[in-house]
């Protein structure tokens, strides 16, 4: 373990801004990809037994 | 039993909707398995760069993104390609169903390369091989996807759609030897099939952990596109009207 604090673990050595919004970004991305894709799916279903 | 067995039954998309449908849960566990590992080796057991300090940990998500973008931009050409040369309906599908996800990957690669260009170059960008090159496939994703969002005539967009994607394929080996061929800011590959890795062991099992779970993530995510895409074609046609829940 390198780190000594939780404060120290979000400093990350004086590179917060650049670790956090690296791995911030993808996390959203990979989040709201995700969520995209289900409610087109489910638009998609809905639309199909509408027509039935 | 095997006898019966047909290599190209899950190229039908009733066949395809239902496996891939008992599939994506798994895939999600998978991810969160695979992401939660990587980034508990990662941010807790990798050590300090000695240095880049901790700004290297970018790493962890930059290369896996980086691959990716790459590896899905052929996968979306082949498909495309077979769709159109055998005419499979479902391989079209795939193809439009990858294109958004390798987008996203791209632009996850572009940013957290800008990120950590900063801190290490004193840039967030510089227009050498290695970025441009990956700047281009991003506006090959887009370009793609909206070419076949602007037809209307499904078929005629799927193959012009093949089109693009197979003629931008010849990017791909551009971006991976860009690093090669010309002199640029961007480092050398972080592994190689001829050498011996260059990092320490924990680094590695981190970034190859983060690969992974960015693997199951493209097929959970794709899978559950194409799903939508089929429901979308197919909507008229009686399999999907019946006996699905």
């Amino acid at each position: 373990m390198s780190w000594g604090s939780t404060a120290e673990f979000f400093a990350m050595g004086g590179y917060a801004l650049y670790v956090w919004g690296s791995f911030g970004v993808a996390a959203l991305c990979m989040l709201g990809e995700p969520l995209m894709a289900i409610k087109r799916h489910r638009d998609a279903r809905a639309a199909t037994s509408e027509n039935t | 039993m095997l006898a019966n067995f047909h290599f190209f039954t899950f190229a039908s998309p009733p066949r395809f909707y239902a496996l891939a449908g008992r599939l994506i849960p798994w895939l999600w566990a998978a991810t969160i398995a695979l992401a939660g590992a990587g980034l508990y080796i990662g941010f807790f057991r990798a050590p300090t760069d000695a240095t880049q300090g901790d700004a290297y940990r970018i790493i962890f998500i930059h290369v896996p993104a980086a691959w990716m973008s790459m590896v899905l931009y052929m996968v979306m050409a082949f498909w495309a390609a077979i769709g159109w040369a055998f005419n499979a309906r479902l391989a079209s599908m795939v193809a439009r169903a990858v294109a958004p996800t390798g987008a996203i990957f791209t632009f996850v690669a572009l940013w957290s390369g800008a990120l950590w260009g900063k801190p290490t170059w004193g840039t967030w960008w510089v227009w050498d091989a290695r970025l441009t090159s990956e700047l281009i496939l991003l506006f090959l994703y887009l370009g793609y996807m909206a070419l076949v969002n602007a037809i209307d005539d499904t078929r005629r967009a799927d193959q012009a759609g093949a089109l693009l994607a197979v003629i931008g394929s010849v990017n791909v080996p551009i971006i991976y030897f860009s690093v090669k061929w010309w002199n640029t800011l961007h480092q050398g590959a972080t592994i190689s099939a001829t050498a011996a890795p260059k990092m320490v062991a924990t680094m590695l099992r981190a970034m190859l952990l983060m690969t992974l779970a960015c693997w199951a993530y493209a097929f959970a995510v794709v899978f559950t596109r194409t799903r939508a895409i089929i429901v979308e074609r197919e909507r008229d046609v009686k399999w999907l009207n019946e006996g699905l829940s």
